[in-house]
């Protein structure tokens, strides 16, 4: 396991940093939505890529890998920089983004790319996906960890719930649940649209156990998530209080990023703020 | 057909050790056997369907081939789009088992019909469809099925349905059998009426009708070169099936029937489709009575084919 050393926490700040940066510059290019999305869960992504997962770039295929599945697939540009960044695959491709005859789309395809566990962008999806990849690897005793990244307000889907249930029942303990809980849906704030509070009492009652963390800080992340295998014989879900649009003062917490797309004016000043942070 | 499911799967997962059967919380007793011998590759998934399909995508993307089990209606329709995405756009190798497809379950109600599932699933990119006609083409489909490489649908029907296949006959997906031969009608069947269907043409032929019978246990892909024989050699082409009038093999055939029509003097056979219609049918008693009802029993059938050559 690597630990957050001062060595580790430094590198996952500088791959959150590269990827927000890049994250902004394929919306624009691309004319590609969800930014706000995409921004709030990067810290989630450093943290996994860069401080937790026991992945090889070279070898995407090793059956003993862990699998990261990005069940909120709108984020899909966040884990295609992730994903260029870690070696997965050249950074060029990354200009490609959303282009004809690029298999980089806006929500990832089977296959999309080195790296990418599972076709996501119907919410729901990734938290049963999942299931199956950590039992698979009960099944063939695999040191597999499999952790899946989900949306708040992809918490009003049931398969996200049946999921939860059959996990909890068949005591998973290789799997971790992580809620990018950044408090808005498309429309509306995820705790007005439906009865998602309280949340973490929700997974706690689905036989999981819980942390909450701030999802930006990607130290208190990797911590949270290098509890896995939890010792409980519990599954791990990890609340993670986030802020849409994170790292850009204009886009933060203001669902209109959810859909829009930065102009030549707002990409300048998104990315000398980028810089400067 | 179930036991020879549950038969079948057992003996094939003593072989492939790849094999996880994920059951959707029925079956009780009938995998008992599997249970003991595979402890750790046997689920029940509970009443959650659309979880135990992306448990089922889930495991094939870690190299297992997993079977759903659970009725045809709630393994089909209640987890389409984890079908659609999670099996078939990843193009992964699990088979969606369907036990009691069609009127299987008449008297339960609509709840528990499946006669707009072959349409559903046939429309999928990558899904195979297979309706075997008795428990011999439950086994054999079902083997092939488990080796890929894609995902396919396999409806079955309940249980102790007659056994019309008295030697193995060599099955390939996609290749319909004959049964039996007629110069004047073939009945292509899909699915648990087989034995009406050959009820059917023992009647016609006791009235001087040459009537053949060919188990398309593949509705997709279809058999192509059966279509065209029976349809450039017979006076009538008719299409069997426990399912209702869209889409089903009755459409499939259609289909194929418009698309290649290439002139306007296209003399080929006419088709008629019997079916269950376009209603939710209710108060319709049992299998067998529903059968009657929906003009597919073998003596029904007969009548409506009798009537239609005329």
């Amino acid at each position: 396991m690597l630990g957050t050393t001062d060595q580790t926490l430094a590198t996952m700040r500088a791959a959150a940093k590269d990827i927000r940066r890049q994250a902004v510059r394929m919306s624009h290019r691309s004319r590609a939505a969800h930014l706000g999305s995409a921004m709030s869960c990067v810290d989630i992504l450093a943290a996994a890529y860069w401080g937790v997962m026991r992945i090889d770039p070279t070898a995407p295929d090793d059956p003993d890998r862990d699998r990261f599945i990005l069940s909120k697939g709108h984020a899909a540009s966040a884990l295609f920089a992730a994903l260029a960044l870690r070696g997965f695959f050249p950074q060029s491709v990354l200009e490609e983004y959303a282009q004809p005859a690029c298999h980089l789309e806006e929500h990832p395809t089977p296959k999309a790319a080195p790296g990418v566990e599972a076709a996501t962008g119907s919410l729901g999806h990734g938290l049963p996906i999942g299931a199956g990849m950590a039992l698979g690897a009960r099944i063939a005793g695999r040191p597999t960890r499999v952790f899946v990244l989900m949306s708040d307000g992809e918490q009003n889907e049931g398969s996200v719930w049946e999921a939860a249930m059959f996990i909890g029942g068949q005591k998973l303990t290789n799997i971790c649940a992580i809620i990018d809980f950044n408090r808005w849906q498309a429309t509306g704030r995820s705790c007005e649209v439906l009865a998602l509070e309280p949340l973490a009492d929700k997974w706690r009652a689905f036989g999981w156990n819980v942390a909450e963390v701030d999802g930006h800080d990607v130290g208190a992340l990797a911590l949270a998530m290098s509890g896995l295998p939890d010792p409980s014989g519990k599954p791990l879900a990890i609340v993670a209080h986030t802020v849409k649009g994170k790292g850009v003062s204009f886009m933060e917490d203001d669902n209109n990023w959810h859909y829009r797309i930065p102009n030549e004016d707002e990409l300048a000043r998104a990315l000398a703020e980028l810089e400067g942070a | 057909m179930r036991n020879a499911f549950a038969r079948t799967i057992t003996a094939l997962a003593k072989e492939d050790l790849r094999i996880v059967l994920l059951s959707g919380d029925i079956g009780n007793r009938m995998f008992d056997e599997f249970k003991g011998l595979f402890p750790n590759r046997f689920y029940n998934c509970g009443v959650a369907e659309a979880n135990m399909t992306g448990v089922a995508a889930g495991l094939a993307l870690s190299g297992f081939r997993p079977v759903t089990y659970t009725i045809a209606p709630f393994n089909t329709y209640r987890c389409f789009e984890q079908i659609r995405l999670d099996l078939c756009y990843h193009n992964l190798p699990v088979v969606v088992a369907g036990v009691g497809g069609g009127l299987s379950y008449a008297g339960l109600g609509a709840t528990h019909h499946s006669c707009e599932d072959i349409a559903c699933l046939r429309a999928l990119p990558n899904m195979s469809v297979l309706c075997p006609g008795d428990a011999v083409e439950v086994e054999l489909l079902l083997t092939e099925a488990v080796r890929g490489p894609g995902p396919s649908y396999l409806r079955l029907g309940k249980k102790n349905e007659p056994v019309l296949h008295q030697t193995r006959p060599d099955l390939t997906i996609g290749k319909a059998i004959v049964l039996r031969d007629g110069a004047d009608v073939m009945i292509l069947n899909t699915g648990n009426t087989l034995p009406e269907a050959m009820g059917a043409a023992e009647i016609l032929s006791a009235c001087g009708i040459s009537a053949g019978v060919a188990s398309v246990h593949t509705v997709k892909p279809l058999d192509l070169d059966l279509l065209t024989k029976c349809f450039g050699t017979c006076s009538l082409v008719v299409t069997m099936e426990e399912h209702g009038s869209a889409g089903g093999l009755g459409g499939a055939v259609a289909e194929w029937l418009v698309d290649t029509r290439l002139t306007r003097d296209d003399n080929r056979a006419p088709l008629l489709r019997l079916n269950t219609g376009e209603h939710f049918l209710s108060a319709c008693g049992n299998q067998k009575s529903a059968r009657e009802s929906c003009g597919l029993s073998a003596a029904t059938a007969a009548k409506s084919i009798a009537a239609r050559l005329g």
